[in-house]
């Protein structure tokens, strides 16, 4: 905003046209905007305060809020969800920094070869991609089980989906290799964009590969490794399709997320107002980790 | 740009073979789905894993073509399509005016813009269902559309494209006595292109693939787009693997074959939305 006040000082006149033709221009936008994204994130929040079904509606305060935190699927899901954010951000960081750094000063042609086939999940969708994975899965003709039992590995076959104790390492697996292709493509870019006499000058001062890469890109590429964390931990917070698609939340609600469990709620038992609260608690808890993760980025410039 | 001209080190080797390792794994879902759309039940569920179609066949699509497959192909890219115009046109207007106009209010939209892209798109999708029903568009394709093209995203990029105009240039025209409108399409319009090509492609494919706004705003099969179409033959044809892969192929052959088209356009597009303005 700081343009503001280089622009020249201007009549009153002048100023009102202006403001009249620019909020015609952002008219048509802010019709959609309005209505189908304040609108509905009003209701959300007004409606969480609500018993709100089928056939109810009454203001019950912060009832629903409390509720949550006695109920045991909730909390599950909150602890599922949590694993889900600490595993699968710093390995979808780490994994496209190193992809990234590796194919970045590769040839154009390559550099973009890879970049597309690590984007290629994302583009495939989520609906075609499990079901590939549907199949390798699979108790009985999977890929995992005919290998690992043809090579001796393993005695029996197991029911990876189906079962407790893996079936959200297969989700967390999946998911990896659907949220890399976008860090990857914003790393790709940031490290392109270091000042190459920067790094030049370390290494005719001695300086090795690692260092050079620590002490000199590390620093400049940081906006985009605060931005990458920042975008997966919310599509994490977020994930639905994976989960819907693969296992339901279960088994034993072991893959059940806040996301799911929202949809179930609301969707299948028609609790409207306790899944608005949830969505709520949901919105919060993303916004206090974004501004948190700008806080740290902005103090270490 | 230097490390081209210095010798390859074993090192660069290594890398380059780990990666296409780290590539074949990528590929592999999609080569898996094409591929198994044309095997039989048997080569299909076969122990030792076929890995070309030995007896190639055309019976999944054969399957496939009784139900309404082409339809749902025919939805998701009226959806998309759709989608895509709305949000480039409503975007470009509003991103001009965010960058290139000072008015009473700009630095309250433009915060409401940023705010609202912080929170989680998917958390107010319950209360969007019961909007959509009061507009009675619910099982209405208009209810997928509608909020994709509310969101922000789109506002912000072409904000930071509509940057690059030189003030300058929208002054001279306007002395030379052109209005609102033409200055809009005869200057920004065409300055603004690779960023409205970026938005295009984006929001087609993410629209595309948003698979859970469908999900939840459409329910009878005539407004089923294909990722639900697929979802839906999974659910009712559990085992029959074959018929399965023919449909996902369907829905990610053309989705696919878009990106790699203008994939030079999507990449630019994710990085300039990355940098905040």
């Amino acid at each position: 905003m700081s343009k503001k006040n280089t622009a020249p000082k201007r009549s009153r006149v002048l100023v009102m046209r202006e403001t009249r033709v620019s909020y015609l221009f952002l008219l048509p936008a802010l019709i959609f905007f309005i209505g189908f994204v304040i609108v509905p994130m009003i209701l959300c929040l007004v409606t969480s305060f609500f018993k709100y079904t089928m056939g109810e509606f009454t203001f019950i305060g912060i009832k629903n809020y409390v509720e949550m935190f006695k109920d045991p699927i909730f909390l599950v899901a909150l602890k599922n969800t949590i694993m889900l954010v600490v595993v699968t951000v710093p390995a979808v960081t780490l994994f496209s920094l190193w992809v990234g750094a590796s194919i970045y000063n590769m040839n154009a042609f390559t550099r973009s070869f890879f970049r597309c086939v690590f984007y290629l999940p994302v583009v495939t969708g989520s609906v075609a991609v499990s079901v590939v994975w549907k199949w390798m899965f699979n108790k009985y003709n999977g890929l995992f089980n005919n290998v690992l039992v043809n090579t001796g590995l393993m005695d029996e076959k197991i029911s990876w989906l189906g079962d407790e104790r893996f079936a959200i390492w297969c989700i967390i697996i999946i998911m990896f290799t659907t949220y890399v292709g976008q860090p990857i493509v914003l790393y790709v870019a940031a490290l392109g964009n270091v000042d190459p006499s920067l790094t030049e000058a370390a290494e005719v001062d001695g300086a090795t590969k690692l260092q050079t890469f620590w002490q000199i890109k590390w620093p400049s590429i940081m906006p985009t490794t605060l931005y990458v964390v920042i975008i997966t931990t919310i599509n994490t917070f977020q994930c639905y399709a994976l989960i819907q698609l693969l296992t339901s939340g279960g088994p034993n609600h072991s893959t059940e997320t806040i996301m799911y469990y929202i949809y179930y709620q609301a969707f299948k038992l028609n609790n409207y107002g306790y899944g608005n609260a949830m969505g709520i608690f949901l919105a919060i808890v993303i916004a206090i980790f974004s501004a948190v993760q700008l806080k740290v980025g902005q103090s270490n410039d | 740009m230097e490390s081209k001209v210095t010798k390859k080190r074993p090192y660069d080797y290594f890398t380059l073979v780990v990666m296409i390792i780290l590539a074949i794994l990528f590929i592999f879902p999609l080569y898996w789905i094409i591929t198994g759309s044309f095997k039989d039940a048997g080569a299909i569920n076969a122990v030792i894993p076929e890995w070309f179609p030995k007896n190639p066949t055309m019976v999944n699509y054969d399957k496939l073509s009784a139900k309404p497959a082409f339809l749902w192909l025919w939805n998701a890219v009226f959806i998309s399509v759709m989608s895509m115009i709305l949000t480039c046109a409503t975007a470009a207007m509003a991103g001009y005016a965010l960058a290139k106009k000072r008015f009473i209010g700009q630095a309250t939209v433009f915060t409401l813009f940023i705010c609202a892209m912080a929170l989680p798109k998917q958390v107010v999708l319950v209360p969007l269902l019961k909007e959509m029903s009061f507009l009675g568009l619910h099982d209405n394709m208009w209810a997928v559309i509608l909020p994709t093209v509310g969101w922000p995203f789109g506002i912000f990029l072409l904000k930071q494209f509509s940057e690059g105009i030189p003030t300058e240039m929208l002054e001279a025209v306007r002395i030379d006595g052109a209005g609102e409108i033409q200055t809009f399409l005869t200057i920004v319009l065409p300055m603004i292109k690779p960023g409205i090509g970026a938005l295009a492609i984006f929001t087609f494919i993410g629209t595309w693939n948003d698979y859970f706004l469908q999900l939840i705003m459409l329910n009878s099969s005539k407004v089923l787009t294909i990722s639900l179409g697929i979802a839906k033959l999974q659910a009712e044809n559990g085992t029959d693997f074959g018929l399965i892969m023919a449909g996902a192929a369907v829905g990610a052959v053309p989705i696919v074959a878009i990106f790699i088209m203008f994939q030079k356009y999507f990449t630019q597009g994710i990085t300039m939305g990355a940098v905040k303005g």
